[in-house]
């Protein structure tokens, strides 16, 4: 246990030493206020809904980022050896490296309270979906996250790893949603339930269903476990 | 202290550890040796837990590799080769990292630390970043992260590799000081500073062990005076 804080605390430490904490910050600030203040006064509506739908393709993209130097950095400078072979175990250190991603996108979430709180100058804000959203937030980027180390544990590579933890994202996303269109009528309700917008939507909207928390508690779970299998392997 | 028995390390179809077999007693330094890509390393790696083996046991004090994994770290310090280690930290930082890690007392740690700076000559350095250190300094850095936490025995991957005569002359008197008390096994190409050093040989070759004995025995053995024509002669004229 305390191994993991320990990594957890160098991890993202070493996040805030290298500018690329504060690239990836600015870039999704800079996007996703754009892109919800944009038809905000449009829609004439004192709420964040806008904000929470765009979410699941700006994390899609800015997660994948976030985790891709995670494993492949220390594979490819050779700092994986040393990692290794310290008094830790693999859960210690996947642990360790996961809680620092997701402490990193609590981090990056933070600014955006501040569309919560001048919302409220112009109108009644229902806080219900806003407190749902931030809580789908954080279970999206942890799932995410959980993706993106897997990705970050199978090359040496950070573009590599960027890439695939983007494409695993996106289709978790907006590929599945597009999907739905052309499938059975049967297959319909299994591929929603594999969607990761889908269970993010529903808490989002401010209803927290413990099957939607399960859906994002399983997927990084059993990711996680794939991670701890993979360098298992490398052994 | 350490039991290596029949250890056998399979990279695909390649096999970089034949069956080799080995002990190292307490307190003892011994000398890994053998040319590039005889399995030195693998089997630093096997010892160290970053590689698991094909086949064949390692024994350290009573735990196995197999089952305590843990304790072993626990009791290994270790200098891979060419030290590498994390870029942008500062040196102070990723020193009080690994202490933490290696599980140094909270009230020790700044004595601890200060203790190693001063056996590896870190003290300017604390505050610079590992990437602006010069070859000399990381491997340094790399020795201070193998003594921390006190560890019984240190695995030193040729420490002195790359370095320039002054370092390797620091780096030897490192070793020295801190062998008095440790159990150390290490490897080099220089091989007058295995004789110098080392209590103990034992020659690598394309994974095989090939000697196992001090230098002054082998002599006797080879009837062949100095210690680099010993090394030729058991690691050369097999198809290279």
């Amino acid at each position: 246990m305390k191994n993991i804080k320990h990594i957890f605390k160098k991890e993202l430490k070493s996040y805030f030493v290298s500018p690329i904490a504060y690239i990836v910050i600015s870039v999704f600030l800079l996007i996703i206020g754009w892109l919800f203040y944009s038809t905000f006064f449009l829609d004439r509506q004192a709420n964040l809904t806008r904000f929470f739908s765009i979410l699941p393709v700006a994390f899609a993209f800015v997660v994948p980022a976030v985790t891709m130097r995670l494993f492949s950095e220390e594979i490819n400078i050779g700092s994986y050896e040393i990692l290794l072979t310290m008094p830790v175990t693999f859960r210690d250190i996947i642990v360790g490296k996961f809680l620092a991603a997701v402490g990193f996108i609590g981090i990056m979430l933070i600014p955006t309270l501040f569309y919560a709180v001048t919302t409220t100058f112009l109108g009644k804000l229902d806080w219900g979906p806003v407190i749902g959203g931030y809580l789908g937030a954080i279970l999206l980027g942890a799932t995410f996250s959980a993706i993106g180390l897997l990705a970050s544990s199978v090359t040496r590579n950070q573009v590599v790893a960027f890439i695939i933890g983007m494409a695993v994202c996106l289709a978790l996303t907006l590929l599945i949603d597009f999907m739905l269109f052309f499938l059975p009528n049967f297959l319909v309700g299994i591929f929603q339930y594999l969607s990761a917008n889908y269970h993010f939507q529903n808490i989002a909207k401010g209803v927290i269903d413990l099957r939607d928390i399960l859906y994002f508690v399983s997927v990084s779970f059993v990711v996680l476990y794939g991670t701890n299998l993979i360098m298992q392997g490398k052994k | 202290m350490i039991k290596i028995e029949n250890l056998t390390k399979y990279y695909g179809d390649l096999k970089a550890v034949d069956s080799v077999s080995f002990e190292i007693q307490k307190g003892e330094i011994l000398g890994l040796l053998g040319p590039n890509g005889a399995g030195k390393t693998t089997i630093y790696r096997i010892l160290t837990g970053y590689l698991s083996p094909t086949s064949g046991s390692i024994k350290v004090k009573d735990f196995n590799i197999q089952n305590n994994l843990i304790e072993i770290k626990k009791l290994i310090g270790y200098l891979p080769e060419a030290a590498p280690i994390y870029q942008d930290m500062l040196v102070f930082d990723y020193l009080n990292y690994v202490a933490d890690i290696r599980g140094v007392d909270k009230e020790k740690k700044l004595a601890h630390l200060r203790e190693l700076a001063d056996l590896c000559s870190l003290n300017e350095v604390m505050h610079f970043s590992i990437n602006e250190l010069s070859k000399g300094y990381r491997q340094r850095v790399g020795i201070a992260h193998a003594l921390m936490g006190d560890p019984e025995i240190l695995v030193l991957d040729e420490p002195t590799a790359g370095l320039d005569p002054n370092q390797i002359v620091e780096t030897r008197d490192i070793i020295r000081r801190i062998g008095k008390e440790k159990t150390i096994v290490f490897s080099t190409h220089i091989l007058s500073e295995a004789e110098a050093t080392c209590d103990r040989v034992v020659i690598i070759d394309r994974g095989k062990k090939v000697a196992d004995d001090t230098v002054e025995n082998l002599r006797k053995s080879l009837k062949l005076e100095s210690f680099e024509k010993i090394f030729l002669a058991l690691t050369k004229g097999k198809g290279h």
